[in-house]
C-alpha cells in the first residue's frame, strides 16, 4: 500500500491527478501601439540606434514636463472595456520612486490607488478540450511608462553598463489577473487569448522579441493535508520569461519544484517574503534572484505635474466606437454565419484578423462556409507557412482562389490538380486559368474523352471482365492509363464514362 | 532720466518712439550690473553678449520701420531657476554648475518675443528652498537697503536686482512667498499669479503643486506689463490654466469705489512687529481713503499654512530632486576614485561580489548627492522622503493635503465676502545675514504670511507700504481669487498713484565698498 501510495502521483505525464492545486496569477506588460510616446512627443519605433529617440521630457531634464497622449490612453480604455473591465469615471497619475540610471527622473509615472480600470475578466477555452472553459478575472488594467534599457556588458570583466532610453517613457499597460488559473497549459492558452484580442484590437503588437509584450507568473500551490486542512506554499514570482512557451515551461518546472520543497520544508505562505525566481530558459529551472540590500518602498504620491483624467459616458462611447470585434465575439458568429465547427472558427480566428477577412471573402463569393474553411486551413495554411508570408501580402486574392475551386466544383478539375494549380499561381500571382492554359491543362472536349474512354475499353478485356462480373473498383486500373494517355482528363468523368460503355458491352 | 532709472513702461515707450535705443538702455542696465553686483552678488551670469546682441537685432528691426514687441529694449533679470537655453541655468546649486539647458522656458520664449533684453540670471536660495537667499552655493545676495542684511528670498537676487536698479523687471518664482517676501523685505512690487495662470515648462520645478513664476518690478503697472507678457495657457504644461489673458495694464484705471478688502485679525497679534502693523494699518488706510471697504474676516486654519507647506512642499522636492543622481546630467561624484577603492577590495578579498556591481552605483548615488546639495536642499529631500514613506504617508502627506483643502475653503468663504484680503508680507523688516540661519524653524516662519496663497493655488501681490525707523522698506501684501489679477494689480497700482513708497530708492554709492 505504501508503495502504491508513493508511486502513484507525478509518474504519469497524463494524469490529472495530482496530490495539489496549482494557483496561478499573471501580470502582463504590454506596449500600446501609439506613434509616440505617452508623455511626449518621441517616436516609439523599434529598433533606432541608441539615445536618438529622446527629448528633454523623456531624459527628465530639468524644468521638463509631461503632457499626456491622449492616444494611449483611448488604445488603453479600448482593451480595458473589451476585458469586460469597469473604467473608472476619474483616474489619476502617481510617481513610483526608485533609482535605477535606466530611470532618469528618479520616478516612473504610473497609476497607484484609482487605476483607469478595474474589475475585468477574459474568457479562455480550448477547442480540443484540453481543459474546461477558464474565466479569469482581472483585477485591474492600469497605464505607465516603461523605463529605458541597461545593457551590462560583462565580457569586458570590468562590468560596463550601457543605457539606451529611447524606451523610456513608452506607454505600457499592466494588466493584473486573479489567480484564477488552474494549470501552466491553462497559462499559455490564456496568455495567447490575451495576446489574440490586443492584437484584433490593434491596441499592441504584442510582439515579445521586440518587449511589446512581457509576462510576470505567480504562482502557488494548494496542498490538502491529510487532517483536512489545505497548506499553501510560499508564492513565487517568475520573471524572465520570455515566450507563451516558456511561460508553461516555468511554471511546471516551479510547480513541481514547489511540491518538491514543500515536502522538504513544510514551509508555507506567510513564512517568508515575497520570493522572485528568474527563469533561465536553456537550462529550464528557476533560479532564486538576489534579495534587494534595501526593501523596496516605492513612495507612491500623486503626480503634481499632470492632471487627473475624467471620462464621461459620452467619451467613453466615442472612445470605444471604433473598437473591433474581439475574438470571442467573432469565432460565435463565424460558427453560426458560415456553419462552420466551433474547432474550425476557432482555427481561422488564431490566425488573425486578416486571415478571417480573407475567408469570409472566400466564404461570401462561394455562398460556401464549410469549402472555404477547408480550403482555408488546408491549402491557404499550407502555402503560407511553405512561403512563410503574411496573409496581408499573399499572392493570389480570395476571388482568385474562388475561382480555383468553383471549377473543382464544376468538375473541370480535380482536388489534387487543382493542389498544383494552387501552389503555381502563389508562385507566379498568375489566375486559374492562366496556369492551367501554361502548364497544358485545359478542358478535356467530350468527344475526345469518348474516344479515349472507347480506346481504353477495347484495350483492355480482362478489365472489362471483371468489371462485368462485379468488381467495378476494377475500373481503376483504367484511370492510370488515361492520365498517361491525356493528364489533363477528369478521372472521375473518365470512370464514370468508361463503366458506362462497359456495362453497354 | 538715466535709463537706469526708468520704468519698464516708460522704457518700452521710449525704444518704440526712438526716443531712446535699447542698445542704450541695455549698456545702462549692465554698467550698473557691473558697478554693484560685486557688492550685492545678485547676479549669477550676467549675459552681457547675449543681451547687447538682442539690443542690437532690436533696434535694427525699428530702424527698418518693423514692430517691435510689448517689452521691446526692457533689460531683464531671470531667476536662475528658469531655464534659459544655452546659458548656465544652476538653481543656485553645485549639483547644477555646469548645466546649460538645450531649451528655453516657456516664459522665457515669450520674454524674447516680446522683445525684453535679458541680461542675467539672479542668485537665489539653493533650488529655491530658502527664506534669505543664504542657500545659493554661490554665496548670498545682500540687500541694496542695507548690505548687511538678507534680501529675504528665495528670490532674493531677483529682488535685489530690482531694487538696485540694475534691471527695472526681473522674474521670480513663488513656491510658498519666494517673490512676495523678498520684493517686501527689498522694497519692490512683486507678483505671485493664480497657480496655472503661467506656465512652468522650463521652470525648475520644487514643489510643482505650488510654484509659480511670477514678475517683481518697481511698480504694480510694470508687474502688469510683464504678466501680460508671460501668462496665458500652454499646452506643454498640463496644470496651465485655459483662461484668456486681460491686458492687464489697460485694466488699471477704474477706482476702488466699493471694491471689500479683508483683514484678518490674527495677522496683528503675536510676533508681528510693531512697525510693521502701523505701517499695514496706514496702508489699510489709504485704501479706505481710496474708495474701498475693510472687513474683518477670519481665516480659521491659516495658522496651520506653515506645517502643511513644510509637508507638502518637501514631498514634492523630495521626488522632484530624485533626478539629479549624477547619472545623466548634473554634479557626479569622481567615480575613479569609488572604482579604484572597490579595485582595491577585490583584491584584497580575490573574489567578485556580484553585490558589487550595485553598490559601486550605489556609492556614486550617494557621494553624487551629498556632495551636489547644500544642507537647507538635504533637510527637505529628508523631511519629504520620510513623510512619504511606507507607514508614514497617512499620517503626513495625506494629512497635509486634507488640511491644504481646509486652508482652500477658507479662501473660498472669505471671497465670498471681500473682494481682496490685505496683510502683513513678513512679520519683520529685513534681517540680518546670519540671523536665522542656525534654526531653521526660525527662518521656516518667514512664510508665515504667504504659505497659504500657495496652498490654495489664489493670486498675492506685495508692494512696499512704509519704511522702519532704521530705514528699511515695509511691505504689504493683497490677495485675491484665483485669476482676479485685474483687481490685484489695480488695487496695487492705486496704492501706488496715491503713495510714493515704491518711488523710495536705497542710498548704494555709500555703502558700495563693503565687501
Amino acid at each position: 500500500m505504501m508503495m502504491a501510495a508513493a508511486s502513484q502521483p507525478t509518474t504519469s505525464a497524463t494524469t490529472d491527478v495530482l496530490p495539489y492545486t496549482i494557483v496561478i496569477g499573471l501580470e502582463v506588460h504590454v506596449q500600446l501601439l501609439t506613434r509616440t510616446k505617452l508623455f511626449c512627443g518621441c517616436s516609439t519605433a523599434f529598433g533606432a540606434a541608441p539615445n536618438t529617440q529622446t527629448c528633454p521630457v523623456c531624459l527628465g531634464l530639468p524644468g521638463s514636463l509631461p503632457v499626456m497622449n491622449h492616444e494611449a490612453f483611448i488604445l488603453a480604455v479600448r482593451a480595458a472595456k473589451a476585458l469586460s473591465c469597469r473604467i473608472a469615471e476619474f483616474t489619476k497619475w502617481d510617481r513610483k520612486h526608485y533609482f535605477y540610471p535606466d530611470l532618469p527622473k528618479g520616478y516612473q509615472i504610473s497609476q497607484f490607488d484609482l487605476p483607469f480600470s478595474s474589475d475585468g475578466k477574459l474568457l479562455v477555452c480550448d477547442s480540443k478540450g484540453r481543459f474546461a472553459p477558464r474565466t479569469v478575472g482581472i483585477v485591474r488594467v492600469h497605464l505607465e511608462e516603461d523605463a529605458g534599457k541597461s545593457i551590462h556588458d560583462e565580457s569586458t570583466g570590468c562590468a560596463d553598463s550601457r543605457i539606451d532610453l529611447n524606451r523610456t517613457g513608452v506607454p505600457l499597460m499592466e494588466i493584473v489577473t486573479q489567480p484564477d488559473l488552474r494549470s501552466p497549459q491553462e497559462a499559455r492558452a490564456w496568455l495567447n487569448e490575451l495576446k489574440l484580442l490586443l492584437v484584433y484590437l490593434k491596441v499592441s503588437d504584442c510582439n515579445m522579441q521586440e518587449g511589446s509584450l512581457r509576462v510576470d507568473a505567480n504562482i502557488n500551490l494548494h496542498i490538502p493535508l491529510p487532517d483536512g486542512r489545505i497548506a499553501k506554499t510560499p508564492i513565487v514570482e517568475i520573471k524572465n520569461v520570455n515566450s507563451f512557451r516558456s511561460v508553461e515551461r516555468a511554471l511546471l518546472y516551479e510547480a513541481s519544484r514547489q511540491w518538491d520543497e514543500f515536502n522538504h520544508t513544510h514551509a508555507e505562505i506567510g513564512s517568508s517574503p515575497k520570493q522572485t525566481r528568474g527563469w533561465d530558459d536553456p537550462a529550464g529551472v528557476t533560479r532564486a534572484q538576489r534579495h534587494k540590500e534595501e526593501s523596496s518602498d516605492y513612495r507612491y504620491f500623486p503626480e503634481p505635474d499632470l492632471v487627473p483624467v475624467t471620462v464621461s459616458e459620452t467619451e467613453l462611447s466615442l472612445m470605444t466606437s471604433a473598437q473591433g470585434e474581439t475574438p470571442a465575439l467573432l469565432r460565435s458568429r463565424l460558427e453560426s454565419q458560415w456553419s462552420i465547427s466551433a474547432y474550425d472558427a476557432d482555427v481561422l480566428v488564431n490566425q488573425g484578423i486578416a486571415f478571417v477577412g480573407y475567408f469570409e471573402r472566400l466564404a461570401t463569393i462561394l455562398s460556401d462556409g464549410k469549402s472555404a474553411s477547408n480550403w482555408m486551413q488546408q491549402d491557404v495554411m499550407r502555402m503560407l507557412n511553405e512561403n512563410t508570408v503574411a496573409i496581408e501580402s499573399f499572392p493570389v486574392r480570395a476571388e482568385g482562389l474562388a475561382a480555383l475551386i468553383a471549377q473543382v466544383s464544376s468538375g473541370a478539375f480535380d482536388t489534387s490538380r487543382a493542389r498544383d494549380i494552387f501552389s503555381e499561381m502563389v508562385k507566379t500571382g498568375r489566375s486559374a486559368a492562366e496556369v492551367a492554359a501554361s502548364m497544358g491543362i485545359a478542358d478535356v472536349g467530350d468527344d475526345e474523352l469518348m474516344s479515349l474512354c472507347r480506346e481504353l475499353v477495347a484495350c483492355n478485356p480482362k478489365i472489362v471482365a471483371d468489371v462485368k462480373g462485379g468488381k467495378e473498383q476494377a475500373a481503376a486500373g483504367l484511370l492510370g492509363q488515361a492520365k498517361k494517355k491525356n493528364p489533363n482528363v477528369n478521372p472521375g468523368k473518365v470512370r464514370q464514362l468508361c463503366l458506362e460503355l462497359i456495362r453497354a458491352m | 532720466m538715466h535709463p537706469g532709472d526708468m520704468s519698464a513702461c516708460e522704457i518700452a515707450g521710449a525704444v518704440a518712439r526712438g526716443d531712446i535705443s535699447a542698445f542704450e538702455c541695455t549698456q545702462a542696465a549692465l554698467s550698473r550690473i557691473d558697478r554693484l553686483n560685486g557688492s550685492i552678488n545678485a547676479f549669477l551670469h550676467i549675459d552681457a553678449e547675449g543681451a547687447i546682441a538682442s539690443a542690437r537685432s532690436i533696434d535694427s528691426r525699428r530702424a527698418r520701420g518693423e514692430s517691435l514687441g510689448p517689452l521691446a529694449g526692457v533689460p531683464i533679470a531671470i531667476k536662475d531657476v528658469l531655464c534659459t537655453r544655452n546659458v548656465p541655468t544652476t538653481c543656485a546649486s553645485k549639483m547644477l554648475k555646469d548645466f546649460r539647458p538645450p531649451y528655453d522656458a516657456f516664459v522665457v520664449e515669450r520674454l524674447r518675443t516680446s522683445d525684453a533684453v535679458i541680461v542675467g540670471k539672479t542668485n537665489m536660495d539653493e533650488f529655491a528652498m530658502g527664506g534669505s537667499n543664504e542657500n545659493s552655493a554661490f554665496g548670498p545676495v545682500r540687500n541694496p537697503w542695507d548690505l548687511s542684511r538678507a534680501p529675504g528670498g528665495s528670490s532674493g537676487g531677483s529682488a535685489a536686482c530690482v531694487a538696485a536698479g540694475m534691471s527695472p523687471i526681473a522674474l521670480g518664482s513663488d513656491t510658498g512667498g519666494s517673490i512676495r517676501q523678498p520684493a517686501g523685505l527689498c522694497g519692490i512690487t512683486g507678483l505671485k499669479p493664480t497657480y496655472g495662470r503661467v506656465s512652468r515648462r522650463g521652470l525648475i520645478a520644487f514643489a510643482s503643486s505650488l510654484d509659480q513664476v511670477g514678475p517683481m518690478a518697481r511698480s504694480a503697472a510694470d508687474c502688469a506689463l510683464v504678466l501680460e507678457t508671460i501668462a496665458g495657457h500652454d499646452p506643454g504644461d498640463s496644470t496651465s490654466l485655459k483662461a484668456d489673458v486681460p491686458p492687464y495694464s489697460r485694466l488699471l484705471e477704474e477706482s476702488l469705489a466699493g471694491v471689500r478688502i479683508g483683514r484678518v485679525a490674527a495677522h496683528f497679534t503675536e510676533g508681528l512687529n510693531p512697525e510693521v502693523a502701523r505701517a499695514v494699518d496706514e496702508a489699510f488706510a489709504v485704501f479706505r481713503a481710496a474708495g474701498a471697504t475693510i472687513h474683518d474676516i477670519e481665516m480659521p486654519h491659516a495658522r496651520w499654512g506653515v506645517p502643511t507647506y513644510y509637508l507638502v512642499a518637501p514631498c514634492e522636492a523630495s521626488s522632484n530632486l530624485a533626478r539629479y543622481d549624477g547619472v545623466h546630467f548634473g554634479h557626479r561624484t569622481d567615480t575613479a576614485q569609488i572604482l579604484a577603492s572597490h579595485a582595491a577590495d577585490r583584491t584584497q578579498k580575490n573574489n567578485i561580489d556580484s553585490d558589487q556591481a550595485d553598490s559601486t552605483l550605489v556609492e556614486m548615488y550617494r557621494k553624487s548627492r551629498a556632495e551636489g546639495f547644500g544642507s537647507e536642499v538635504k533637510r527637505r529631500i529628508m523631511l519629504g522622503t520620510y513623510a512619504l514613506s511606507a507607514g508614514y504617508y497617512d499620517a503626513y502627506y495625506l494629512k497635509a493635503l486634507k488640511v491644504r483643502r481646509l486652508i482652500r475653503q477658507d479662501y473660498l468663504n472669505a471671497f465670498e465676502k471681500v473682494d481682496l484680503i490685505g496683510g502683513p508680507v513678513s512679520a519683520t523688516a529685513a534681517f540680518p545675514l546670519g540671523e536665522k540661519t542656525g534654526d531653521p524653524l526660525s527662518m521656516y516662519l518667514v512664510d508665515l504670511y504667504t504659505v497659504t496663497a500657495n496652498l490654495a493655488g489664489v493670486g498675492g501681490i506685495s508692494f512696499p507700504c512704509g519704511l522702519s525707523a532704521s530705514g528699511l522698506p515695509l511691505g504689504f501684501q493683497l490677495q485675491s481669487p484665483a485669476l482676479a489679477e485685474p483687481l490685484l494689480l489695480r488695487a496695487a497700482d492705486r496704492f501706488q498713484r496715491i503713495t510714493d513708497w515704491h518711488q523710495r530708492r536705497p542710498h548704494l554709492e555709500g555703502t558700495l565698498q563693503q565687501p
